[in-house]
């Protein structure tokens, strides 16, 4: 049995054959023995694009690992491939010397020629840079489940769960977790499926080990990491539980209006389902009314929030404006992807930064947050509200779908301790001395406005979209009042800095290189740059998740150091904001492929940028 | 709950200055809701008043209530966002048939399908006044306007038709001219519990002056109006000898006295129906060939409003497993310790 600090595993099949079940239970039972986890979902935008094909293929990438892991790897060790197409689409991710574990069942000529191969790759000789292990998945799928009362093509359907098996084996996972979780989830619906997924699994992990002359099986040690109860997490239910937090935290009724959009549903889908929370969603007619449903329940006094991808995003623009102009607090979380227009759906990007910033008409500042990965999410989505309630302010959250799909480990957090009460401004109201109510008058520190809400008696007020008056609120085209106004809601934004935590740095305070990374990327810098410290680089990490405004010391922390290089999926939008701010001379490193970095990528790059300091 | 206080209209009206144009049909229709507002019941800073972009838009500044002036088309669905969060409020949303049906249609017919229980007003005058003159949505085919100068070769909507294709539960339409009705009108919108819709055929004097003229001056408008009443038969003109009939599936317009026809032959109006067939007949009734403009309430029904509905799973839910904790939910479903 061969030990191992890490290993990285992909399953894939067609959109249909349950690769991101596999890929979660496989990731489930890893992090109940104690390993730490990193997983990846990559799937198509087409739900069932033609079966066999390319363009078909499902894919679910776990890291697992014996110490801190932070991204769902660079390069799979072991690629499960469930037929032709899921070989021929995910064989270039795979590190040269792995392990190849495919269902030669779907292999057949028809097969291979659907997935654009000429010649069988099992007898081509292209894999002779791996370990190959041919299983015939589903026929031996088929042949373990005689006897039960099932058609032949819902048996072959479980064939997930005999893949499943068979990795368990290899890498010594315990089952028993995954048996109890398919009891729970099939028993009552379908007890003839629930047998047969079992006997799938287990008939997997006899095969394996029967044949076990032809494998290596693994063992990954528990990981060293903090101690404390954990569970799992996807970004996208972790925001969702952010909010809720934050909400409960506030003592406000949470409310999301939201139009499903792909990577962002999830959340919508989350909060739906905690009407014992007091959560309200209603899932409106389009993203312009998710959005303004949201203003509307902000101004009636709940925590409001909306939830989008980037074209939503731009559809939401002009009611942004609404909301910083009413002075309303907001959260609008934009889990990116791939752009411009319908652009990638399903995959990775950080390109709508500069929308967040700069996406409205006239001056519209508000306040930008990043959250840095799967499990950070639910913090960065407690500071938005905390924020958007402290300040009156619309917030925008912005994470991706690498992040919002991928999922880690979790130590589960004390929310007394670390989620304490939220402070927003709907209480203690005052009145001028004339008697009446100022709706624009603010708190000296933070320049918030007071929070009446309608069913609140004397505190009659209207708000709206025209410039207002200063403190009264009435609309006002006054010319100094429009130039007072602009620079106030300038003003306000900017106090948040206040607020928000100052910048740490990974590494020293000097150096010969600063990497600036920001959001989703964080896995990926991180293990890099301490990869090139160990190596003796003088290398620090600057990762930004207050973006909009930024900590007070990111000036200096930049001038700390010789070169400072700035790694985003996107044409460089980060780097242009700091070298407009800081005028920094920093450097870019973009990638935009609708993918994540590889650590490896990101390590050749540090080096390369310190060969020519 | 404390009581309601007894409201005057004066209570109602804000210290903002007014500015519509001297003569615009909005003042009417401001002084009847400000008139209607102390007969709700409702306490004043439980009324909540929406709306979009557009003259009629800067409703809300004029009310002494609480109230948001929004953007273009958007009105609802953020009228939507204050009733769903509050079910207690009452909602109303001043709007205009450009923010209603032109850049605000989509979340007009959805929030008319959910049918949440706002009060919509439609200040309906066929054109584009604040943007000075352009035709509308609602603007009649051939409408000579900045933006067609040839004639306007768009076909209108109907709002009363696209009310209730978007399965309205109450639709009603009033004139300008004629305040006291309004206020019938506008009370038995309030009192129907789900979406209400109110077009008010209003005159706008510098870019459409009297649009809807043969329906509202004196000389003529007995015999081109006809007022809706539940339970009454469906009688108009000037001598009240007109009225409709059924000859066969369709609507015709008779005279009682001539070719027999008794007032007991005439079509009952009833609002309450369970269906919305006769309403939206009703809606279909052509004015250039002869058919009378109904005014009144068409239809007044019962279902269930989005804003209970969506209160009720809440509270049920609570009822249920009791109000839900962030730390139980963290700790719930697969965990494991690490020592």
């Amino acid at each position: 049995m061969k030990e191992l600090d890490s290993v990285v595993i992909r399953f894939s099949g067609d959109s249909g054959d349950g690769m991101q079940l596999t890929g979660n239970r496989f990731s489930d039972a890893s992090a109940l023995m104690g390993n730490d986890v990193a997983t990846f979902p990559d799937y198509p935008s087409e739900i069932r694009a033609p079966q066999g094909t390319v363009a078909g293929v499902s894919g679910f990438q776990v890291n697992i690992g014996s110490k801190e892991i932070s991204t769902p790897g660079d390069e799979p060790d072991v690629l499960v491939a469930m037929n032709a197409a899921a070989l021929k689409a995910n064989l270039r991710w795979v590190r040269k010397g792995g392990t190849l574990i495919v269902n030669i069942d779907v292999f057949d000529d028809a097969s291979i020629k659907k997935a654009g191969y000429s010649k069988n790759p099992l007898e081509s000789g292209e894999l002779d840079d791996y370990k190959v292990l041919k299983v015939p998945v589903s026929s031996q799928t088929i042949a373990a489940l005689e006897g039960l009362d099932l058609t032949t093509k819902i048996k072959e359907r479980c064939k997930n769960f005999y893949a499943l098996g068979l990795t368990f084996f290899i890498f010594g996972r315990d089952s028993e977790s995954t048996e109890r979780w398919i009891n729970e989830k099939f028993e009552k619906k379908n007890p003839v499926l629930a047998k047969a997924n079992i006997a799938a699994m287990k008939a997997g992990m006899h095969y394996a080990e029967s044949t076990g002359v032809q494998i290596s099986t693994y063992n990954i040690k528990s990981a060293t990491i903090k101690s404390g109860k954990y569970r799992h997490v996807s970004g996208n239910v972790s925001t969702a539980w952010g909010l809720m937090q934050a909400a409960e935290s506030a003592g406000l009724p949470l409310f999301l209006g939201s139009y499903p959009i792909t990577p962002a549903t999830e959340i919508l889908q989350e909060l739906a389902r905690f009407k014992n929370h007091g959560v309200k969603t209603c899932q409106m007619e389009d993203e312009i009314a998710g959005i303004c449903s949201a203003i509307g329940a902000a101004y009636t006094g709940a925590l409001a929030c909306t939830t989008t991808s980037g074209p939503g995003l731009a559809l939401k623009g002009e009611a942004m404006g609404l909301a910083v102009m009413l002075e309303l607090p907001l959260v609008i979380v934009n889990v990116q992807r791939g752009g411009p227009s319908t652009g990638l759906p399903t995959k990775t990007e950080q390109s709508d930064l500069f929308q967040a910033l700069y996406g409205r008409n006239g001056e519209s500042p508000l306040v930008v947050v990043a959250a840095t990965r799967p499990n950070d999410c639910f913090h960065m989505a407690y500071e938005a509200s905390r924020l958007a309630l402290e300040y009156m302010t619309p917030v925008v959250l912005l994470t991706d779908g690498y992040i919002g799909n991928g999922a880690e480990p979790w130590l589960i957090p004390n929310v007394e301790k670390e989620y304490p009460a939220l402070k927003h401004t709907q209480k203690n109201l005052k009145k001028s001395a004339n008697g009446k109510f100022l709706p624009y008058e603010r708190d000296p520190k933070t320049l918030a406005r007071p929070w009446a809400i309608p069913g609140t008696p004397g505190f009659e007020h209207r708000v709206g979209g025209l410039e207002k008056q200063d403190k009264t609120g009435s609309v006002s085209h006054d010319p100094e009042n429009h130039q007072v106004m602009s620079d106030i809601r300038n003003e306000k934004i900017a106090r948040v800095a206040d607020s928000i935590p100052l910048q740490t740095l990974e590494g020293d305070s000097k150096g010969d290189l600063l990497v600036v990374s920001w959001g989703g990327t964080y896995g990926a810098t991180h293990m890099a740059v301490e990869e090139a410290r160990r190596q003796g680089k003088k290398v620090s990490l600057c990762h930004l998740k207050y973006i909009h405004p930024m900590p007070k010391n990111i000036g200096d922390i930049l001038k700390g150091f010789k070169k400072v290089l700035v790694p985003e999926l996107n044409l460089g939008q980060m780097k242009d904001l700091l070298n407009m701010k800081f005028q920094c001379n920093a450097i870019g490193y973009n990638q935009i492929k609708g993918l994540p970095f590889k650590i490896s990528d990101l390590l050749d790059v540090i080096n390369k940028e310190l060969e020519t300091l | 709950m404390s009581e309601c206080p007894s409201y005057t209209k004066k209570d109602f009206v804000s210290d903002q200055e007014v500015r519509w144009c001297p003569g615009c049909g909005d003042y009417a229709i401001m002084s009847s809701i400000q008139n209607v507002m102390p007969l709700l019941g409702k306490k004043r800073e439980d009324v909540c008043f929406v709306s979009g972009i557009g003259c009629s838009s800067r409703f809300p500044y004029y009310m002494e209530t609480y109230g948001m002036h929004t953007i273009h088309g958007r009105a609802l669905a953020i009228a939507t966002g204050v009733k769903a969060q509050n079910p207690n409020l009452s909602v109303w949303v001043a709007t205009g048939d450009g923010d209603a049906l032109a850049i605000g249609g989509n979340h007009f017919i959805h929030a008319v399908r959910r049918n949440i229980d706002l009060n919509i007003i439609i200040f309906n005058n066929q054109i584009y006044g604040l943007t000075k003159g352009q035709y509308s949505p609602t603007s009649k085919k051939g409408a000579v306007t900045k933006t067609s100068p040839q004639g306007s070769v768009d076909h209108p909507f109907n709002p009363a038709s696209v009310s209730l294709g978007s399965d309205a539960t109450f639709f009603a339409r009033g004139i300008d001219t004629d305040p006291k009705h309004m206020q019938e009108i506008l009370l038995a919108a309030y009192n129907h519990k789900g979406v209400s819709v109110v077009e008010i055929l209003q005159n706008c004097v510098i870019f459409n002056d009297k649009g809807s003229d043969r329906f509202t001056n004196k000389a003529t408008r007995d015999d081109t109006t006809m007022k809706l009443e539940h339970g009454k038969p469906m009688i108009f003109g000037k001598n009240k000898d007109k009225g409709i009939v059924m000859d066969g599936i369709r609507p015709s317009v008779v005279t009682i006295g001539e070719n027999g026809v008794k007032e007991s032959d005439l079509i009952v109006h009833d609002a309450f129906s369970t269906d919305d067939v006769l309403a939206f007949m009703l809606s279909r009734f052509n004015t250039e060939a002869g058919f009378p403009l109904p005014l009144g309430v068409f239809y007044d029904s019962k279902k269930t409003t989005y804003d209970q509905d969506l209160q009720e799973l809440v509270d049920s839910a609570i009822k249920k497993s009791g109000k839900g904790k962030m730390q139980d939910l963290l700790n719930s479903g697969d965990t494991w310790d690490i020592k």
